[in-house]
Order: structure tokens, then sequence, then C-alpha cells
């Protein structure tokens, strides 16, 4: 494979079966079937076939208004985590009411600087002044495209 | 007499929504009083600023009471503003906005007009404010530096300082209340304080509250003084608010610099990140926080023995329906910021 890419060659794990997808898309809420269909911004899979996030790493506590989203990035270096925890982020903002609170993590453990990832997901100054940034704010719309092709 | 205050305190105060404000289409981050209005007939006077890009003036009707836009300053700024100051004299309005630009607003006639543009940062400005006499401004930003410029006759502003020393993006500057020092917070988890020298007109750092000064361990977002100005309290995404003091008499005697040390943690009172804490004239600290919530604390005299304390005073859950971005309080009115509106409270 070509590239710049930061992971050239991610493991990709197959996609539910159909079957097992309706049922599960009965069984979560909206939200959280948007979150796992988030395509990865390097590659032309879901964060879900490449277990970066998954149903059970997403938290939705309504009694609370509360979703803690934790996801793991495919490999520990990855500088694509910011990029991928503000599709997340910006996915859930677009669809949630709007006095949701949403705290974003890395799975512990997955990423060389958890901490910082961690802090620049969650300070919402930073992630306005991001989302004013069209370069940026185009790549997360192109993620958070319906029709990434393997539907 | 002291324990006499504190009960006339707890007796007095109450929070009620007066009027909720709505015009910004976009989450409001900041809030400023007009210090020369609201008193000798002078109906009072607010600014707001937003996500939207742009600056909303408010004024309450003397006659009803109610409250008013009375300007919108749109078309200057690009992007989101984030911060607005009042000159001490009330005559101009600074805005900073994530354009990377500071804009200078004088009131003339029925409107404002934007008569200067103060440029230099490298981009998002986060907080803007003028020194007590007016004849100081300071702005921070993403970029980490904390810029102090001149204020010149005829609207012309010139940087006299750049200073660098936070290792990230520096979300408030504020001065001291009666001399010129400045205080800048940060993502970095520290508060900075910058002095002049006496001769050389040189800025530099002379304190660094951090961890290791038993300071905050996450972003602080906010600080404030109390009246006098030997007080300050901070803000921050670890949950906590942190008073600090400074030997008064040293600082008043200009005997060297006074420096300030912790004072005591209030912690517990927040579940999410405190944005926003302003101390009033009359003692009262009120915070705002994501938890949608505001406290207001007081010192309590109650506990001398183990140095000062403070109390909750008042906590109003679901003050707002979602984060709190600023509180600022005029006499007996606390303003408070958050998406898309703003709302007055009276005490």
């Amino acid at each position: 494979m070509v590239s710049g890419l930061i992971n050239a060659n991610p493991v990709v794990y197959e996609k539910k079966e159909r079957r097992v997808q309706d049922y599960a898309r009965q069984c979560l809420s909206n939200e959280k079937w948007d979150c796992i269909d988030i395509k990865d911004p390097e590659h032309p899979y879901s964060l879900e076939e490449l277990k970066v996030i998954t149903e059970d790493a997403i938290e939705v506590d309504d009694n609370h208004s509360h979703v803690r989203v934790t996801f793991t990035p495919t490999v520990e270096h990855c500088s694509m985590a910011t990029v991928i925890g503000l599709c997340l982020r910006v996915k859930l903002m677009r669809s949630l009411p709007s006095h949701y609170k949403v705290d974003i993590r890395v799975a512990p453990g997955t990423h060389a600087t958890e901490a910082a990832v961690n802090k620049q997901l969650n300070d919402k100054e930073r992630v306005a002044a991001a989302l004013e940034n069209p370069n940026l704010l185009d790549m997360v719309d192109e993620c958070l495209a319906p029709s990434y092709g393997n539907e | 007499m002291e324990n006499h205050t504190t009960e006339l305190y707890e007796g007095r105060f109450e929070l009620k929504e007066i009027q909720r404000l709505e015009g910004h289409t976009d989450r409001v981050w900041s809030l400023a009083w007009n210090p020369a209005t609201g008193t000798a007939g002078i109906p009072p006077v607010f600014a707001s600023c937003s996500g939207d890009k742009t600056v909303r003036i408010w004024q309450q009707s003397l006659s009803t009471g109610s409250w008013d836009c009375k300007a919108v300053l749109e078309e200057t700024h690009t992007r989101t503003v984030r911060s607005c100051a009042w000159s001490p004299t009330g005559k101009l309005l600074a805005t900073a906005s994530f354009d990377a630009t500071t804009a200078i607003w004088e009131h003339i006639g029925n409107d404002f007009e934007c008569v200067s543009t103060l440029e230099g940062h490298e981009n998002e400005v986060k907080s803007v404010v003028w020194n007590a006499s007016g004849s100081l401004l300071a702005t921070c930003g993403r970029d980490k530096s904390v810029w102090i410029w001149e204020v010149l006759p005829g609207n012309e502003f010139e940087c006299v300082s750049v200073l660098q020393g936070h290792t990230q993006d520096v979300k408030m500057v504020q001065w001291h209340p009666t001399m010129d020092l400045l205080f800048s917070c940060s993502y970095d988890n520290t508060i900075k304080i910058w002095a002049e020298d006496g001769d050389s007109d040189d800025w530099h750092c002379v304190q660094t509250l951090g961890e290791s000064n038993n300071g905050h361990s996450s972003t602080i977002w906010a600080l404030s003084f109390n009246a006098v100005g030997d007080k300050m309290v901070t803000c921050s995404d670890d949950l906590t608010i942190k008073i600090w003091d400074t030997d008064s008499m040293r600082m008043q005697s200009g005997d060297g610099y006074a420096p300030w040390k912790h004072l005591c943690t209030l912690s517990g009172y927040h579940d999410r990140t405190i944005f926003s804490v302003h101390w009033s004239r009359e003692g009262i600290i009120a915070s705002g926080a994501a938890d949608d919530a505001i406290r207001f604390f007081v010192e309590d005299k109650d506990g001398l023995v183990d140095g000062p304390t403070y109390k909750l005073l008042l906590k109003k859950e679901k003050a707002h329906d979602m984060d709190i971005n600023s509180v600022q309080w005029s006499t007996g009115i606390v303003l408070v910021s958050i998406n898309a509106f703003e709302r007055l409270a009276r005490v």
C-alpha cells in the first residue's frame, strides 16, 4: 500500500451480519448507531469495522442526560485520534438534545498521549475553534456523510 | 457582628430569574457590565458576545424595568467573539475574537463604531481586559502569548509587550483592581503574574502558581479579585475553586513584590468543568459550570482558628438547561450566559 497513512494496514473486522444489524438497530438508540457508523478519517471503513468504537463503548444515561464514549485508536501513535474524537463529538452534538453532556475518551492504555487527547477533546473552547476551521470541518463532514459506499 | 452578617446573607439570598434575553443564534461566551451605567439615573447596560460572531448591547428601560437589545455589533469579526470588556469610563468596548483580532468600539450617538482593530496574535484571541486606569489593555490567546497594549490618544493602540511563558493556550487575562499587575490563566494548569520593571518598561513573569503551589491540576478557565485586591479566586476543569491571597500591607507599600499564596480550595460543589467565577463588590463569589449550576460562596468568619474558610451561601441547580459560560455581578443582579441567550437573575 502507498503511504503517508498513519496506519497503512489496519485490521478490518467483519461488519455484523445484516440480520444482526437490523436487530441491533432496533435495540440501540439512534445516536449509538450513528456513532459506530462513522467513517474512519483514513480508510474506507466504518469505526465499527476497525473496532475503534463498539456499541458497548457508548454509554447512554438518559436519566442524567449523559453520554460517555470510549474509543480505541487503531495504533498507539495515531495522530487521527483527535479527529476521530471530534467526529464522535460532532455526531452526538448534531443528534442529541442540546442539554445532553458528552464525555469522550480514548480507552485507557491505547494511545501514547492519552491524557493530552482526552483533555483536548473535552475542552469545548478548543472544539468550538476547531469547528470554525473549514478544512477540519470538511474532514469531519466527510466522515459523517452517510454514503461512503460500503452499505 | 460577623455572625450577624453571615446570617443576614443566608436569609437574604434567593436567586430569581428576571428575564430571558434572546437574540444570539449561537453560544453566548461572555458578558460585561458597562461600569459607567446603572447609577445616577443612567440605565444599566451590558454587552454579550457569541459564537454567532456578533456582540449585543442590552439596556434596561428605567420606566418598565425590562431589558432590550439596543445594538448589534456585527460584520466586523469573522469568527466567534469570545470575550468583551468595557473601558473604565464605559466609553469604549473591546472585543476579542477567534479571528485573531481584537476590535475597539466607540459609542457614537446611537451607534457603536469600530474605531480600531488590534492585530498581532497568530490565531484565536480568547480574552481582553482593561487595567483600572484605562491606560493599558491586555489580550491572550491560543498562541500561548499574552500581549499588553498601551492606549494612546486618538484611539491608537501600541503593543508594549508580548509575554511568552505559558506552554499552552491562555484562557483569560485579568488586571489587578488597583495595581498594574497582570494575571493570566491557562490550559497549562498555571496562573502567571506579570509586572513591569521599574526602569526598563519591560514586563516579565514575577510568579507562577502551579500544581506544586497547591494550584490546579487542569485547565484554569477564569479568575477574579475581591474589591480590595488582596484575594483572588480561580476556577478550573479540575472541578475546584481556589482562593489565593497576598500581603496587602506589603503590596500597598510598594516594598517589592508581594507574592500570592494558596489560601483554600472549594471542592465537591460542581461536578463538571467550572467555566466562570466572579467576586462581587459585596464579597460574594459566584461560580457557574458545565453542570448547569450556579453556586454562591462567602467567607465564613466563624472558622478563623484555622484561617479563613469559605462556605456555600446558595446553590441553584439547573439554573440553566445548558452549560453556564459566564457569571457576572452587578449590584444585586447576577448575569448568566449560556448557549444562545442570557438570563438575568436578581439576588
